[in-house]
Order: structure tokens, then C-alpha cells, then sequence
């Protein structure tokens, strides 16, 4: 059975997209036959965080439109076998396609399928309309902030009334050094406020951004967010993962850091 | 001094959290703090025709009523009338 799975958040820039192509490859690499949509039409970006922007050829609006088959449209990833991406078009804008268009290619994409993963504009617009209209499920991505949380429950409140019947939350850049200092809310507080289920946190990190430069995806790699997204992947997946107590390993990781910044002082 | 302003002064995630909260239930219900307030000053004038209350410190409020699940949550509107004499005007 086939799952149809719609990442979204309202605001821009809390890292819709980084989710996508960590949680795409990430089930991808635990053996699944997954597609990412991106439905970001007019601001095409999936593909280059992927890494397969010098592949494309057909995109979204092109299969919508019947200029072509949808497997002419599809590029298989570099890394794994099983991932594929359906790039959204850059020239075009969000009323290209109907919400119907959507449903109809989602249909088809589930028959060889097991994740389909659709990477949703920001806004609540005509692109959040036609994002939603296929999926089962949605993940929505927040950071720690009272704008981004804001949105975010504007967003729940239009994704009740579509009648989504699972949404899990996702936040995203968490610092733990400021949580202790109480100058960032904690998951906890952002679960409280938005009363979803909580499927990860993941930590802010270097490593998200350097990925992202080199168009590789994060997931499963050694870093803290890396780990975050691998450990979605395995509760997308059923499976009860622990979230990983970052206090712990950064307290760590500040005594080092600290250590090193107290020598700096002295000299 | 230092030290004392920083035990005084509250945290910020505090205050993120205490501004969410008040956003969210305007948000939620699509009615503004100044409509709240308009509600507040009508109910404080009627309740005022049978009894003494106490306008400075009346709250009112709108809240989801918990119940399992985001999804069964229904709007409601609470107020907290401190009544001063309930024996006015009879």
C-alpha cells in the first residue's frame, strides 16, 4: 500500500525542501520505491538540492499538460536505484495546474510507488491547493519561532478542513544550547502550542547547509541532523525510535568547544 | 545589579510562547483583540443591568475545548465576571 505524503509548513524558509529530499532519500536507502514531486512551480528548487538539475527534460506542468508520459518526465537519482524526482517547471506559475491534475498523477504514481513524497510551496495559495490534494498524509516543518509556529497553525487549520485525517509535525533548526539558555522554545513548547504529533526534531546544523552546497542529501551521514532524518525515515517506516537527546551531546560538544575558547582567551 | 536584572527579567521563550498563545486564539476564531474587547464591554453592560460586577478585572476569553484529538476541538468563550453586590436594583 502506498503512501502519499505532503510536506508543508506556510512559511517560507524553514527548510520544506531539505526535508523533502532527506526524508525522500532516506527511505529510498531503506529499500522503498519512492518519487518526490515538486510542486514548487515557478521556483523550481528540489532539484538542486538533490543534485539533479543538469538531468531534467520534462517536468510537472509538461505531464499535467499531456506533453508527455510521466515516466519521460521522471529522473532517477544518482545514488539510489529506487528515488526519483519529478521536477517542477521554471517558467510557468502556480496556476499551471488543477488540483485535479494533481490527483490524477498522483493515482498513477502510486501504482509504482511505495512513498510519494510532494515538496509544497510556501503559502496558502492556488500551489498549496493543488500540493494537498493528492496526499494521505502531510509533515509540517516549523522552526522554533513565533512566525513560522504561527503559520503553522494556520496551515493545520486549512488541512482539517481538506479533512486530513494524519498530520505530524517536524521542527526544524532547533538549538539546544538556547533552549537551556530560555531563548528558544522548546519541542515541547511547540508541541504544547500546536497539539500534533511529533514525528522529529531536528538540530541546526552546519552540515544541512554544505549538503545542500554540494547537491547531496544529508540523511543517514554521521551528523546530528543527518541521524534526525534517518530516524523520521524509520518512524515513517512504524518503527518507536527514542528522540535523540541532543542536550547531551552538545553539552559535550560546548565543553570542548568551551575549552577551546577559554585557551583562546588566555593567549 | 547585573545579576538581579537577569533573575527579574523573563526569558524570551517565555515571552514567544505567551505572545503565540494570545495570536493563536485570535487566529484560530478569526476575531481581532478588539473585538474581544467590544464583546467584553457588551456582556460587562448587561450583566450590569441585574448586578454589580467587577468591569476591571472581568476576563473573557475564546479557547478549544480539549478533547482527544485536534480534530473534535469546538470553540468556546469563556468569562470570568467577578460579581461585586447581587443585590443591585431590586
Amino acid at each position: 500500500m502506498s503512501e502519499v505524503i505532503v510536506i508543508t509548513s506556510g512559511k517560507g524558509g524553514v527548510g520544506k525542501t531539505t526535508t523533502s529530499a532527506n526524508v525522500g532519500t532516506g527511505l529510498a536507502a531503506m529499500g522503498k520505491r519512492v518519487v518526490l514531486i515538486d510542486t514548487d512551480i515557478g521556483l523550481r528548487n528540489l532539484d538542486v538540492v538533490m543534485g539533479l538539475e543538469s538531468r531534467i527534460v520534462y517536468n510537472l506542468v509538461d505531464v499535467c499538460e499531456g506533453k508527455c508520459r510521466i515516466k519521460q518526465a521522471l529522473i532517477r537519482d544518482k545514488r539510489h536505484p529506487n528515488l526519483y524526482l519529478m521536477p517542477s517547471a521554471q517558467t510557468k506559475d502556480k496556476s499551471a495546474i488543477r488540483p485535479e491534475q494533481m490527483v490524477r498523477m498522483v493515482a498513477q504514481l502510486k501504482e509504482q510507488f511505495d512513498y510519494i513524497i510532494l515538496d509544497c510551496p510556501a503559502g496558502i495559495e492556488q500551489g498549496f491547493k493543488n500540493a494537498i490534494a493528492g496526499a494521505d498524509r502531510a509533515f509540517l516543518v516549523t522552526t522554533p519561532e513565533v512566525s513560522a509556529i504561527r503559520d503553522a497553525d494556520r496551515i493545520i487549520g486549512l488541512l482539517e478542513a481538506s479533512e486530513f485525517k494524519q498530520i505530524d509535525l517536524i521542527i526544524n533548526r532547533m538549538r539546544p544550547d538556547m533552549v537551556r539558555r530560555g531563548d528558544m522554545m522548546s519541542a515541547n513548547d511547540v508541541v504544547d502550542i500546536l497539539s500534533l504529533n511529533l514525528i522529529g526534531i531536528i538540530p541546526d546544523d552546519e552540515g544541512v547547509v554544505i549538503a545542500a552546497n554540494q547537491g547531496e542529501p544529508i540523511v543517514g551521514n554521521h551528523s546530528l541532523a543527518g541521524r534526525a532524518y534517518q530516524d523520521i525515515c524509520q518512524r515513517i517506516l512504524g518503527k518507536e525510535i527514542p528522540f535523540m537527546e541532543f542536550e547531551r551531546s552538545i553539552s559535550f560538544w560546548t565543553k570542548v568547544t568551551g575549552i577551546f575558547s577559554k585557551n583562546g582567551k588566555g593567549n | 545589579m547585573k545579576i538581579k536584572n537577569l533573575l527579574r527579567r523573563k526569558k524570551s521563550n517565555e515571552i514567544a510562547k505567551d505572545r503565540l498563545k494570545i495570536l493563536l486564539i485570535s487566529d484560530r476564531v478569526n476575531c481581532s483583540q478588539e473585538m474581544l474587547e467590544m464583546i467584553k464591554q457588551d456582556i460587562a453592560k448587561v450583566i450590569s443591568k441585574y448586578m454589580k460586577i467587577d468591569t476591571k478585572s472581568m476576563e473573557i476569553q475564546i479557547s478549544k475545548t480539549e478533547t482527544k484529538g485536534r480534530n473534535a476541538k469546538n470553540p468556546s468563550l469563556y468569562a470570568n465576571i467577578p460579581i461585586l453586590d447581587l443585590n443591585k436594583g431590586t
